[in-house]
Order: C-alpha cells, then sequence, then structure tokens
C-alpha cells in the first residue's frame, strides 16, 4: 500500500504539556484521512510536525517518503498548508498574495501572474482580486488562503480544521473545494473537530484524543467498531414510558436513557428488536416509533474517549502557539 | 496501523532539490522585501508615518527649541540634522518589529516557513526592507535640511559614509527590533516598546543638545551614549571635526548589539514558531 504521510510514535511536549503522545498516522496516496478530536487533542501539533514547523521529540514521520526532519527542505516542495487561522497577508490584495507565493517558488512573474489569476478564478475571489485582504470577508479569507496553498500545486495538502467559524454556505462551499481537489489527485489530511466534516470528505478518520490516536477506519468502520447501534422506542401513552424503560432495560441489559416520551439505549445484538416488539405487545403497549439505528459519530466519539466532541469547541486552539 | 511500512521515495518522481542555493536565497529575500515595501503602496499612513514625522521634528527643534539653544537656528540646524538623522533611524527600525509581529501573529510567519525557501530569507527580506525605509529618510531629511538652509561642510564622499553608516548601526539595531518583535504579543506592543524606551534612549543624547549643558552625572551616560557616537560620527562626515573616534565607538557598538542581540532574537524566533 503507498502512503503519501505516514508517521510513527510522534510525541511532542511543549514543557509539561505532552501534545503528542505517540501518534501513527497512515495516509494513502490520493485519499483524505480526516483527523478528528476535540480542542487540545494534538491535531494542530501534528499537522505542524508533518509541516516541518516543528521537530517531534519522539518518533518520525515521512511525507512523499521524505523524512520531515532530515529532508525538511524537500518536504516543503511536496505540501501546502491551510492554518486554522487565515494567513494571507492582509495588506495585499488577494492577486498580490498568491503573486507574492509563486514568486516566492521561483515561478516567472507572467507565470506567477495567470497562476494567481486561474485560482482567484477557481476560487470564486476575481471580483475581489484587486482589494486588500483585510476587506475580505470570513468565508473569502479561508478561499484565498487555501488557494494560497495550492499555488505550488502541492502533491499533499494539509487542511487544519478549514470551516472552524465559518458559515453553513462557506462550509460547503469549502468542502466542494475539497473534493474537487481530491479529485485532480491531492492527498489530504484534514483535521476537524466536526463529525459530521469528517464523515462528508473523509475516506478514513483517525480519531484523537489526548494526543494519541484512539480508532481508525472509514467512518462507516467506526460506527461499526464501537458495535454501538440504537434503539430507540416512542410509546403512544406517556402512562407507558415507565413499561417500555423496564422492558429496554431487561433486555439491552444497560439503563435506557429517557427524553420525554423517547426511550433510547445502546444495544448490540440485532435479535433484540423483534423480542422488544413481543414484548411491549404482549404488554399492551401501544408504539409510534421504534428504529434500531446505527451510531452517529457523535455517540462514537463518546463510547471511545467518554467526553463529547464538542465539549470545548468554541475555545480556540492554542497548542503549539505559544505566544 | 502501526504495521503500515513508510514508502521509500518515489523513484519515478523527479529528485526534488534537497537544499536551496544562495542565488535562490537572496532572489527569495529580495521578493519578500519587494513584499514589505508592497505594504506600503496599500497602507500610505505608514509612508506619513516615517516621512512626516521626521520633517515636524525638523521644523518643531529648529524653530521652536533651536534659537533657545543656539545664538541662532541656522546654527543650530546645522548642529542638530545629523542628530535626528541618527534619532530617525533608531525609530525605523521599530517597523522590522512591527512587521515580523504581526506575520507571526497572523501566521503569515507559518505559511512562509512551510514553502522550501531558505530559513532566512523571511528575516533577511524585512531587514532589506527596513534599509529601503532608513535610506528614503536619511534622503529625506538631508533634502529638508539643505531646503531650511543646512550646508554640508565636507565632500560628497562623507556625506555618503555617514548614511552608510547610519545603515549599517541600522542593520545592527535592527536585531533588537526583532527580538522585541518576537516577544511582543501584539504590534501594538512593538510600537509601545518604541515609545517608551526609544524616546529617552534617543533624548538623553547629544543627538539634539550639546552635552556640556548637562549635569555632570547625565553626562557621563550621554558620553556613552550609542545614538551620541553615530551623532557626533555623523557630524563630523557631514559637517566637519572629530571623525575617527565616534566612527569607532559607533561600529563597536554595532558589533556588541549585534553580539548580544542576534543569538537572543533567533533563539527567542525558535522557540516562539
Amino acid at each position: 500500500m503507498n502512503h503519501a504521510i505516514w508517521a510513527e510514535g510522534l510525541v511532542k511536549r511543549f514543557g509539561e504539556t505532552t501534545a503528542l503522545n505517540g501518534v501513527d498516522l497512515a495516509v494513502r496516496t490520493g485519499t483524505v484521512l480526516g483527523l478528528l478530536g476535540p480542542n487540545g487533542a494534538g491535531k494542530t501539533t501534528a499537522v505542524r510536525v508533518l509541516a516541518t514547523l516543528l521537530r517531534p521529540d519522539a518518533g518520525h514521520a515521512r511525507v512523499g517518503g521524505y523524512d520531515v526532519v532530515r529532508n525538511a527542505h524537500q518536504v516543503r516542495q511536496l505540501i501546502g498548508l491551510t492554518g486554522q487561522y487565515a494567513a494571507v497577508d492582509e495588506a495585499l490584495t488577494g492577486a498580490e498574495n498568491l503573486l507574492l507565493i509563486g514568486r516566492l517558488l521561483g515561478t516567472p512573474r507572467s507565470a506567477a501572474k495567470q497562476r494567481a489569476h486561474e485560482l482567484l478564478d477557481r476560487f470564486g475571489l476575481t471580483d475581489a482580486a484587486g482589494r486588500a485582504a483585510k476587506t475580505y470577508s470570513g468565508g473569502m479569507r479561508r478561499r484565498l488562503d487555501l488557494a494560497a496553498s495550492l499555488v505550488g500545486r502541492p502533491q499533499m495538502l494539509y487542511l487544519d480544521e478549514p470551516t472552524t467559524g465559518l458559515d453553513p454556505r462557506s462550509r460547503l462551499d469549502l468542502w466542494s473545494l475539497v473534493r474537487s481537489l481530491v479529485a485532480d489527485g491531492v492527498t489530504v489530511l484534514l483535521t476537524t473537530q466536526y463529525l459530521e466534516e469528517a464523515d462528508e470528505l473523509a475516506d478514513e478518520i483517525a480519531v484523537i484524543d489526548d494526543g494519541r490516536v484512539i480508532a481508525t477506519g472509514t467512518p462507516d468502520e467506526l460506527k461499526a467498531k464501537t458495535g454501538a447501534r440504537s434503539l430507540a422506542v416512542r410509546p403512544a401513552n406517556q402512562a407507558d414510558v415507565p413499561t417500555v424503560i423496564s422492558v429496554v432495560r431487561e433486555l439491552a441489559g444497560v439503563a435506557p436513557e429517557v427524553n420525554g416520551q423517547l426511550v433510547t439505549a445502546p444495544v448490540t445484538d440485532p435479535a433484540l428488536l423483534p423480542a422488544v416488539v413481543r414484548r411491549l405487545d404482549n404488554a399492551g403497549v401501544v408504539i409510534t416509533e421504534l428504529t434500531l439505528r446505527n451510531a452517529s459519530l457523535n455517540e462514537v466519539f463518546l463510547s471511545l474517549t467518554g467526553h463529547p466532541a464538542q465539549e470545548t469547541a468554541q475555545t480556540e486552539e492554542t497548542e503549539g502557539a505559544l505566544a | 496501523m502501526s504495521t503500515a511500512t513508510a514508502p521509500a521515495p518515489a523513484s519515478a518522481a523527479p529528485e526534488l532539490a534537497p537544499r536551496v542555493s544562495p542565488a535562490e536565497g537572496i532572489r527569495q529575500t529580495m521578493t519578500l522585501a519587494w513584499r514589505t515595501l508592497l505594504q506600503i503602496r496599500h497602507n500610505p499612513w505608514e509612508l506619513v508615518d516615517f516621512s512626516f514625522q521626521p520633517i515636524i521634528f525638523v521644523l518643531l527643534f529648529t524653530y521652536v527649541f533651536g534659537g533657545a539653544i543656539f545664538p541662532s537656528t541656522d546654527e543650530y540646524l546645522t548642529f542638530a540634522l545629523p542628530g535626528l538623522v541618527v534619532m530617525n533611524m533608531f525609530f525605523v527600525t521599530m517597523y522590522v518589529g512591527t512587521g515580523l509581529n504581526t506575520d507571526l501573529t497572523k501566521g503569515v510567519f507559518d505559511r512562509l516557513r512551510s514553502l522550501p525557501l531558505a530559513r532566512w530569507a523571511p528575516l533577511a527580506g524585512r531587514i532589506i526592507a527596513d534599509l529601503v525605509k532608513q535610506a528614503w529618510s536619511i534622503v529625506l531629511l538631508l533634502g529638508i535640511g539643505v531646503v531650511l538652509g543646512f550646508r554640508f561642510g565636507t565632500s560628497i564622499v562623507e556625506v555618503l559614509a555617514a548614511a552608510a553608516l547610519v545603515l549599517v548601526f541600522a542593520l545592527a539595531f535592527s536585531w533588537i527590533s526583532v527580538l522585541v518583535g518576537v516577544l511582543a504579543k501584539d504590534p501594538e506592543k512593538v510600537q509601545l516598546f518604541g515609545m517608551t524606551a526609544l524616546f529617552p534612549v534617543t533624548f538623553v543624547s547629544n543627538a539634539l543638545v550639546p552635552t556640556n549643558t548637562m549635569p555632570g552625572w547625565l553626562q557621563a551616560f550621554v558620553s556613552v551614549n550609542p545614538v551620541t557616537l553615530v551623532a557626533d560620527a555623523c557630524r563630523g562626515l557631514m559637517v566637519g571635526g572629530p571623525v575617527a573616534g565616534p566612527v569607532l565607538g559607533s561600529l563597536l557598538w554595532a558589533a556588541v548589539i549585534v553580539g548580544i542581540f542576534a543569538p537572543l532574537s533567533l533563539r527567542a524566533l525558535k522557540r516562539r514558531v
């Protein structure tokens, strides 16, 4: 199997804090790996190590076959990085920002200009090309930032929380841009704290918590891996709720969660469904809703880490940026 | 997943360059300097900042204080213009720190570091751009001085040597600005430092007032202040008078500043990013 990005046992400490505690990652060429985890899990630190911005304290990583520490300069020729904070020069126009990167990469002026306009066009920024980036909206800045990371036609692209703080519309726009890049053959490492985003974009997901990868697999595999399917029963009469609770508790072997009239419990045995129907029918309980569905990634995350994914979604991830 | 093996470098792909050639690095530095100067085009206030402040200083000191310090404003201008050139140089070096700090806080510095550039290019680009601003300020100050009646007492070669000395000192002093830029939380803090630290240091010198009017304890400080030494060297080279001593003293100061602050700055930068 051909891995464009590969890491083993990455460790990174900042003083007392261990940001990465033995991270293993492998991204197959041409696919999207979603690195999913809450704030402070180590996502940004992992990306910074793989982007040659940080030296790991232990472990090693290869990008395109090049070691990120010993062959950092080669790695930099292969990658594009779009950080959580749109890293554009706000004083320059959109076109100048892209021209700057092209010129830095050694592209002749006219070719760099052409590439800049090509990207501005693709990212819907042609009308704003001559305006200073500080006048751009959040979504436009992200798009410009992404465009900037694509000037050198990278083979591997790191997207560090590309849609954090964006409105739903801009998020959908960015998702379709990412899909079109993958269609071009770019390998993508995407960090996100949005389960939906990983589900939408990633071929594989690595769940990271406390500096460790605690689970990997396709979104479906992950949902199946935790075994978890969710049984939901809603009786027609409020008075039947206690009966439903006792039946579900007995069959599922765990105390169900009650939300109004909806009784839910995680179950592993699919044969449970007919048994529940029989028992409730015998008890004369009329049911308006009865479902057995795959767990959402949110539930997967909860069962893997013991805490919800978006607990601290509003606080900024500051690891690695010691300012 | 730890069973996955690392792929060997793809043999079909063209071999990637293992490092940046010095010529490439210089080209990248020039591109980054161009970028810094391009910012001025979009933020004309910066131009106003480093063009009008020196003009105001020349007018203010010559016509408000000059007559009180010297018998005539013309004589004062002859004394003070070289000092004003030097004073202004110190303030202009602060742009290196504010610019660097903006890049660090906005993530631009990370972007630059993720590109295949010479490691020293981002810093060098800033400093080169600063030298262009410095050169512009020197020309502007001398121009305005001549219009107001300043007369050079030396040859063009000596005047150019004075300008070169100011630029060399600016280059050295930029390292302090770099350190402040790296340590400060935001660009405003860098400017605050410029105001609170540079004002007393530049004023407690003989840039604007002759040392012999000050109390003895202050004279001791003023006579070793690098601002005094560079100002004296510029006076010698532009108007006439002793040159060797002050020039030597200035260069010594420059060397000491680089020796202390270049390593400190680079270490702080490494720690921050």
